[in-house]
């Protein structure tokens, strides 16, 4: 496309009142020889609408630069069709938050004016990336309740479906069950299990082909074209999916490990599991003697809210408890049941069914610390505990416990195979003539285990140090985001739950992966970056295969061929741009973003002999709205800060620092997200790479005589913008006590 | 009446409605949202910050914002009433009652109007703990982000100072309501919640004294663009706070009240404890509690780490009074101590009731079929495919769950509006 420019300055909203508009305008038809140049007493109105939309049907303008407000505003208004747009932010950068008609705002104007203009020099529309076809179906990872939720939810918005179940029948834990909790209001009675036609539905539905006694051998590929190796137990099959799902589950707490509770030493003692299976096959009977129970004492956080075992709460023990006291009593309302609490959980209506318990004198609830469990007389037992209400300690005699284990994810790696594949790693390491690190641990999705993928950076979806081996989701608004794109996790091997909330959590997996077929298949990016349709370019001819760019990003999106070249698996990538600001070659920009762009943009800043001239480089999601939030307070700020929105710190190339500071600006501050754990960054580590990388610059910038300190990394909440023109100010009183940039004489 | 056609009709703009609205439209549909305030981000809005990672809310809904700005797919009208839904999946017919604004799209956001309007009325924004214009802008990131003039505040006599002072002919005294025809393939019910209120539960002394709040108003004082700019005080007299009590289930896990539990409160109880204790590192947290509800892993980890602060005190026992010291004006709090046996009082600066979460769902003209039970959340038979009830309309739930929720629910209506083509 041949760029026809048009600059538009609005004078409105008190621009007009702080700078000079004839001398922005003459910095654009003098200095950048803008053909087209005009100005509106309120450019948003419709009058000053149609002086651009005129332009672009009368005189063929098809960059538009608008000197006007925030780009966060009036987005509707300030969109052609077509065209590239370009938004210089005037009021909330200068008119809102500088003095007015001084010779230092007006030139910090005139340099958003020439860093604008750049910067829609530099720019290009977007061309999707799209791919030549594309496989609709959604794989689906495990059998039981949530993924066969999730399959139904596929087929039935018209998508096929391949399950694949490790165990011989469908169902998983829900199967097994001898009730199920009420799924509705009232929320009172216990329910028959409704698996089996969940179970019929789906393997009659026309669109869902079940896989039974199989795994996944591999997964390779990307969104819109997985291609999936199944090991069945009639030998290796083949698919291809565009998005996969995984609902692998969870596993009792290994019971075992409860010695103190009794188990292994008393048969009396039992799991919750195997209560289920007593309670299936008819009366509730103790396994020592076959006698009927009719004290039964239930144990609650057996294993969890344990810093020794689970630290976590399982979430579904307290309901599973209540569900199986109720059994104890519909079987026989003799019988009495005992729970043993530290706190019970029935959040939500399910307080409801809770209550109904409360309410029946055969169930008895005592909070409390369980101290022990120990045997009685004629195959009884008994529970001690302590602090119960009023403080007391108390023995309470039953002829069976059960023991409310929790949760562990599939996805969790024990700490015993881990440690055996890291000596294998290791091993595999030293042999091909690496230095392993004995003390690194060895990151669990790097053991394969249940996906298999064929991923550079491992098979497996990474998880959250602090999530104990759930693949929870970091962000509470968005509660499906993975490291791993187009790979959805749903059900409790991302938290803890029960089935009702399964079925509810597999459904927006399915939206997901639907989402990011549909999304794919048009050349635009997912979450959170939905409506961008640029992707990184790579020039491979200049690439030094250093591969910092594979191992930085975080979505694994960039693999390497034989020869150790990376390149981007386009439909995997989230446009974070993470790997613009790892290459150290400067091969890889966007059609609207790029090393080239900014280092121009830089350049393009009037730098006087004197006066402090300092680049601001912000997050475009928190920093930037934390900084027009400011301005809308009318919050004042220094004049020597030029700001730049990146898609995220992680674009930081440290180039743009040497091409900042060697055309003499004096220093750059870079606001982005915090980092660390419950990191705020949406692309996971941009800041802290970002971070990363300027420890790395503080050697070159003491060779060139230049004190580190001139570049500064803040991490600024979007929320904490009352606090930005302190925390600005005293940047800019730091860098004006140095001397000034030695290189503004060159 | 005019008439507009979507896909999918989200009713409610809060954290539900704008997950659900975005979440279908990036899976192709087109999706028009209704909110009845003149802005969206409903309650989360309204946060400090969420619970367990203490990260702003405003971070999330600015990336939701942005999703709803440049997807052409979106659309939303504000200050909306439904008036009637007619018609069943696949076509159905809503009329909806557009309220003014008195603001035109021409407003720039200069705040001209709210400096030149002579009106002040209690901000509902900060839970009526300051005074705003009649002409007004919730906080610095109001979306979308464009002035209101609130009728009802406004003085007849004033000559129409606002409309005077805006140099965009933004503003619009005479702007009439208007109802407007939708067409849509499904419907979300996102309609929210409201803090039970605190009044009606007689023995915890809201109203007696302005240093017994609500949890809603702790978050509002707490917030950086509340009404103390973030500076936890006490209502009464500005004084920082020392001792702070927190009573859990005020109005949850009662019959004479909300029968259910509402999830939320113990964890945002413990979250406004952290505000506390950031603030002032000798102030005391008392938190008095039937069961502490905190599922989960990240949750019961937060817990965890509360819990281990000495200076807060958590005590298992329902609370029997909530009253002023008439003498001090501190306020007493007195419970039964399960625990340690017998009985406890506590004097403290400042007592935040945790109010529970009512749905509003039923406030809304439903078709007949969808009942309401006598919790007050939507029960939508099986059979009634088309309508669907997310979040908070549904059951109490927190956001994370809303969001699971609400993308669970844009399932069920792009299942319904039926697959691309």
């Amino acid at each position: 496309m041949e760029k026809k420019y048009g600059v538009y300055i609005c004078k409105g909203c008190e621009i007009a009142d702080t700078v000079e508009i004839e001398k922005l305008e003459e910095v654009a038809a003098k200095e950048k020889q803008i053909p087209v140049c005009k100005t509106h007493d309120a450019l948003c109105s419709p009058e000053g609408l149609d002086l651009i939309k005129n332009d672009i049907s009368g005189e063929g303008v098809n960059t538009v630069v608008v000197a006007a407000c925030s780009p966060r505003v009036k987005y509707k208004e300030f969109s052609f069709n077509g065209s590239i747009v370009e938004r210089i932010n005037l009021r909330e950068f200068v008119a809102w938050t500088q003095e007015p008609k001084t010779e230092d705002t007006q030139a910090l104007a005139e340099d958003y004016m020439r860093m604008g203009i750049t910067k829609a020099q530099h720019t290009e529309l977007p061309e999707p990336f799209m791919l030549e076809e594309i496989d609709k179906a959604v794989l689906v990872v495990g059998g039981g309740i949530t993924g066969m939720t999730s399959a139904l939810g596929a087929a039935e918005a018209g998508y096929n479906v391949i399950l694949v179940e490790k165990q011989a029948e469908l169902g998983g834990w829900a199967a097994k069950m001898h009730k199920q909790l009420p799924q509705s209001y009232p929320f009172e009675s216990i329910e028959e299990p409704t698996i089996k036609a969940t179970i019929d539905k789906v393997t009659s539905h026309s669109n869902i082909k079940v896989y039974t006694s199989s795994e996944i051998e591999k997964i390779a590929g990307f969104p819109g074209q997985y291609d999936v190796s199944i090991k069945t137990n009639g030998g290796p099959e083949q698919a291809k999916a565009g998005a996969v799902i995984m609902a692998a589950g969870w596993r009792p707490y290994d019971a075992n490990k409860l010695e103190h509770l009794g188990y292994g030493t008393n048969p009396n003692v039992i799991t919750n599991v195997q209560m289920e299976e007593i309670a299936s096959s008819g009366k509730i009977i103790r396994p020592s003697d076959g006698r009927e129970a009719k004290k039964v004492a239930f144990i609650q956080c057996a294993g969890s809210r344990d810093p020794g075992h689970l630290p976590y709460c399982s979430s579904y023990c307290c309901l599973t408890s209540l569900k199986q006291a109720k059994y104890v009593r519909e079987k026989n309302p003799d019988a009495m049941a005992y729970i043993l609490y530290k706190d019970m959980r029935t959040p939500g209506q399910y307080e409801l069914f809770y209550k109904s318990m409360q309410n029946d004198p055969g169930v008895m609830l005592t909070k409390g610390e369980v101290t022990g469990v120990s045997e009685a007389s004629d195959g009884n037992l008994y529970v001690d505990l302590k602090d119960t209400f009023l403080g007391e300690n108390i023995r309470i005699e039953a002829d069976m416990v059960v023991l409310a284990t929790g949760m562990v994810p599939n996805t969790k790696i024990d700490a015993e195979v881990l440690a055996e594949w890291k000596t294998k790693f290791d091993e595999e390491l030293k042999a091909s003539g690496g230095k392993p690190d004995p003390n690194a641990p060895l990151e669990p999705h790097k053991v394969p285990n249940i996906l298999n993928l064929e991923y550079k950076q491992g098979p497996e979806l990474p998880v959250l140090d602090e999530a104990y081996g759930f693949n929870e989701s970091n962000y509470i608004c968005f509660q499906y985001e993975t490291r791993r794109t187009g790979i959805y996790t749903a059900g409790s091997v991302r938290q803890p739950m029960h089935m009702l909330g399964s079925i509810e959590d597999a459904l927006g997996a399915s939206l997901k992966a639907i989402q990011c077929i549909e999304a794919t298949a048009k050349g635009f990016s997912v979450h959170p970056r939905a409506w961008d349709q640029t992707y990184p370019e790579v020039n491979l001819q200049k690439c030094t295969s250093c591969k910092r760019c594979t191992e930085e990003c975080p979505f694994g999106a960039i693999e390497e061929d034989e020869k150790g070249t990376p390149f981007h698996k386009m439909s995997r990538c989230r446009r974070c741009g993470t790997c613009l600001g790892s290459c150290p070659e400067r091969v890889i920009n966007f059609k609207d973003f790029s090393i080239g762009m900014m280092s121009s943009m830089f350049k393009a800043m009037d730098v006087p002999d004197e006066g402090l001239r300092l680049i601001g480089l912000v997050c475009e999601n928190d920093a930037y709205p934390a900084l027009d939030a400011a301005a809308i307070n009318r919050e004042k700020w220094s004049n020597a800060i030029r700001f730049i929105p990146v898609r995220c710190l992680g674009n930081l190339n440290l180039a743009w620092i040497a091409d900042a500071l060697s055309s003499g600006i004096d220093g750059m501050v870079l606001i982005g997200c915090k980092f660390g754990e419950n990191y705020q960054c949406h692309f996971v580590k941009g800041s802290e790479l970002a971070n990363e990388r300027l420890g790395k610059l503080q050697e070159t910038l003491g060779r060139l005589q230049l004190e580190p300190e001139r570049v500064e990394l803040i991490q600024l909440s979007i929320q904490d913008y009352d606090k930005l023109p302190e925390i600005l100010a005293e940047y800019v009183e730091k860098l004006e006590e140095m001397e000034p940039n030695p290189f503004k004489e060159f | 009446m005019s008439e507009q056609e979507t896909n999918i009709l989200v009713i409610g703009g809060g954290i539900s409605g704008l997950t659900t609205a975005t979440e279908a439209a990036e899976a192709g549909y087109t999706v028009t949202i209704l909110e009845k305030e003149p802005f969206l981000g409903g309650r989360v809005s309204r946060m400090n910050k969420y619970f367990p990672k203490l990260c702003p809310p405003s971070c999330g809904l600015e990336i939701n914002y942005r999703r709803v700005k440049l997807n052409d797919r979106i659309s939303f009208l504000t200050l909306t009433e439904v008036e009637k839904i007619s018609g069943q999946a696949g076509s159905y017919e809503v009329d909806v009652k557009l309220n003014p604004r008195y603001v035109n799209e021409k407003c720039t956001g200069c705040n001209a109007c709210v400096e030149a309007c002579p009106v002040e009325v209690p901000n509902d924004f900060n839970a009526g703990l300051d005074k705003r214009k009649a002409a007004y802008v919730r906080s610095e990131q109001s979306f979308p982000f464009q002035y209101v003039i609130d009728k009802a505040a406004c003085k007849s006599d004033c000559g129409a100072k606002c409309r005077e002072a805006c140099k965009y002919g933004a503003v619009d005294l005479e702007m009439q309501a208007e109802t407007v025809k939708i067409k849509a393939g499904a419907i979300a019910l996102a309609t929210g919640w409201k803090p039970y209120d605190a009044k009606k539960i007689d023995n915890l002394g809201f109203g007696t004294s302005p240093d017994i709040i609500t949890n809603v108003m702790m978050e509002r004082i707490s917030s950086g663009n509340g009404p103390t700019q973030g500076k936890i005080t006490r209502p009464s007299d500005g004084k920082e706070v020392k001792k702070v009590a927190f009573v859990q289930c005020a109005g949850s896990r009662d019959e004479n009240h909300l029968a259910y539990c509402s999830a939320v409160c113990c964890l945002a109880t413990l979250k406004q404890i952290t505000y506390v204790r950031e603030q002032y590192p000798d102030a005391e947290a008392y938190m008095f509690y039937i069961d502490i509800r905190t599922p989960g892993t990240a949750y019961e980890r937060f817990f965890n780490n509360v819990k281990d602060d000495e200076n807060v005190k958590l005590i298992k026992g329902k609370v029997a009074k909530v009253s002023a010291d008439p003498a001090t004006g501190d306020i007493i709090v007195e419970a039964e101590d399960i625990l340690a046996g017998g009985k406890i009082k506590v004097q403290v600066d400042m007592c935040v009731l945790a109010t529970g979460m009512q749905p509003t769902v039923s406030e809304m003209k439903l078709p007949s079929d969808i009942k309401i039970n006598e919790n007050g959340f939507a029960v939508i038979g099986k059979d009634r495919k088309g309508i669907y009830a997310v979040g908070c309309a549904k059951d109490p739930v927190d956001v994370a769950k809303s969001v699971q929720s609400a993308t669970g629910a844009a399932l069920k209506a792009i299942q319904t509006v039926g697959r691309l083509s």
